[in-house]
């Protein structure tokens, strides 16, 4: 396999222009990325999976990754080869913040493995995939709001939603919503 | 480099539906299969469009068995985690165990040791067997027979958990490996019980076989049923045997040579039309080498420490930075990618699960095919929904 330098190289030749870099991994397994700057991630992608000496034909895991302390939302592909049987190839995409609506280009038309997994990130992280077939909601049900696997996601009060909040549920919410919580008193 | 028009790449093409009230032809049905239905091995459910019996339109609904098991990953320590990727795939805690363990293994550069080794292989080959058996039988209840399969495949089944039991003290919750070996040195007794049930294993096979492989209605029920393309198969990220029935070649234990399978002998059994009945007999070859190599373990047993003497197991902080191991499963890659930022609990704990990534597929299978078969083909795909919806 060669390594992510050379893989830096052989995009720069195939894809002219692209915006990318290396990112060293410290740990033993030197699993080292690729990070794919906006704008031409699809082509690159198309590029990975189609380039002969590569062919990195599977795409077997995509994952998002909160950094609040850095400000963006990063999202993770590692590729293998079935045809040459090699891998990983690392890349990774970062949104431009953290809020609501960043979109990304999906890679879900280049390889179809990452139909359900980035509707996952879709809906654990809430980074919205650009391209995708059939952006929903994977895990949590459709009418949720927020994005459990942010890290700094608090859990609702009324989660589990009873009818007559009793005293500790109250005390609960007061602590979160202070003012939206209204006063305890008889049930309507 | 010729790059396809990326329009069309993105607007993935499905069959014609006709509306769903069409006054001359009839309407469609639509049903909302499970997740209470018994055909769906748990808690999945899948909104099917059926002409009549035969499905036009199938989607997959997850979530009801959804915990955010990666959260729970994040706020807990590195080992406090194994316990808990038991409950991913219940059938097979122990490849689960296994795949986490060479996660952190490589995060942190963690040797293990020879016997070590070889007890894993021991354990995931008689993981396969057990969930290969449950699925053989599995898929003949879904296709109606009721009973007898599931039951022989069930007795075999207690064997090889009675095993894990006198090993690890729990039937399917078993918590066994540690970063560097796996927590009990299995004694003398052990290993004479597994060799009897690994040499056992080929007769009860035999007899399985002869009531199943050549069964008429098995064939006419599976054959020509549910082709997957190795093209699709590979595009889709599907893994394991399912892909290898399509006759792609791509194996974990060959490709990566993890473990001490570079030093046992097997083959890899490939399938030629990628249908049903590809899918079950690709089990049962494989449980056939999964036997050889289960012999072939522990007749090479080597002696030796069961942990690795540096193996840290309290206070384990990992160095920053990042690993993905995977495994071949039962099911398919099963795959742990970690995020390491110094601390004691990993700051990102990824499961790629092999059950919901082969799912991808499920309609395409289905298309064209009567609402029966549908629950055939989700048999034959082999999900757990532990780790389907995590």
């Amino acid at each position: 396999m060669e390594s992510a330098e050379q893989i830096r190289e052989r995009i720069l030749a195939g894809v002219p222009g692209a915006d990318i870099s290396v990112l060293p991994n410290p740990a033993p397994s030197a699993q080292h990325s690729i990070l794919l700057g906006p704008g031409r991630a699809r082509e690159i992608a198309i590029f990975l999976r189609d380039a002969p000496g590569l062919k990195l034909d599977l795409c077997s895991n995509a994952t998002g990754v909160d950094w609040p302390q850095h400000g963006y939302l990063e999202v993770v592909y590692h590729l293998y080869s079935v045809e040459l049987k090699h891998g990983p190839v690392v890349i990774r995409q970062r949104t431009a913040n953290r809020g609501d609506a960043v979109t990304l280009p999906s890679l879900t038309p280049v390889w179809r493995s990452c139909e359900f997994q980035e509707r996952e990130i879709f809906d654990l992280f809430g980074v919205v995939f650009d391209g995708h077939p059939d952006l929903r909601r994977l895990l949590m049900w459709d009418e949720f709001k927020d994005h459990p696997m942010r890290k700094d996601y608090v859990e609702p009060d009324d989660f589990e939603w009873e009818p007559t909040p009793h005293g500790d549920v109250l005390a609960k919410a007061r602590g979160h919503y202070p003012a939206a919580v209204p006063k305890e008193g008889p049930a309507p | 480099m010729n790059v396809p028009d990326l329009q069309a790449l993105a607007s993935v093409p499905g069959p014609a539906i006709r509306a769903v009230h069409d006054e001359f032809h009839g309407d469609l049905l639509e049903v909302s299969m499970g997740p209470h239905h018994p055909s769906t091995h748990g808690v999945f459910r899948m909104i099917v469009t059926l002409d009549g019996e035969t499905v036009v339109k199938l989607k997959p609904v997850f979530g009801y068995l959804h915990r955010n098991h990666e959260k729970i990953g994040e706020n807990t320590s590195y080992l406090a985690s194994m316990p808990y990727t038991d409950r991913l795939d219940y059938f097979c805690s122990m490849t689960n165990n296994w795949a986490y363990a060479l996660a952190v293994e490589k995060l942190a550069g963690q040797a293990v040791p020879d016997r070590a080794e070889y007890v894993r292989v021991i354990l995931a080959e008689l993981t396969r067997l057990l969930n290969h058996t449950c699925l053989a039988g599995f898929l003949l209840q879904d296709g109606g027979a009721s009973g007898t399969p599931l039951m022989y495949a069930f007795r075999e089944r207690e064997k090889i958990l009675d095993l894990f039991e006198s090993l690890s003290g729990s039937r399917m919750m078993c918590n066994f490996q540690r970063f560097g070996g796996c927590r009990v040195d299995p004694d003398p007794a052990w290993l004479a019980a597994a060799r009897t049930l690994a040499d056992g294993y080929g007769r009860f096979l035999d007899e399985f076989e002869r009531l199943l492989t050549g069964n008429e209605i098995l064939m006419a029920r599976t054959q020509g049923i549910g082709r997957l393309s190795p093209a699709l198969a590979v595009g889709a990220g599907v893994t394991g045997p399912i892909l290898r029935a399509s006759g792609v070649d791509y194996d974990l234990r060959k490709v990566d040579g993890y473990g001490a399978y570079p030093r046992l002998k097997f083959r890899v059994p490939l399938g030629d039309h990628g249908d049903t009945y590809d899918r079950y007999m690709i089990r049962v070859l494989e449980m056939r080498e999964s036997i050889s190599l289960l012999q072939q373990a522990l007749a090479d047993l080597p002696a030796g420490p069961i942990m690795d003497p540096k193996a840290k197991l309290r206070g384990f902080r990992p160095k920053a930075g990042e690993a993905y191991g995977r495994i071949e499963g039962p099911k398919g890659e099963i795959g742990f990618y970690l995020i390491s930022e110094g601390g004691p609990n990993p700051y990102r704990y990824r499961v790629r699960p092999p059950s919901l990534i082969n799912l991808t597929i499920l309609e395409d299978l289905c298309l064209g095919h009567s609402i029966a078969d549908a629950v055939v083909i989700l048999g034959s795909i082999d999900i757990v929904l532990g780790e389907v919806d995590r």
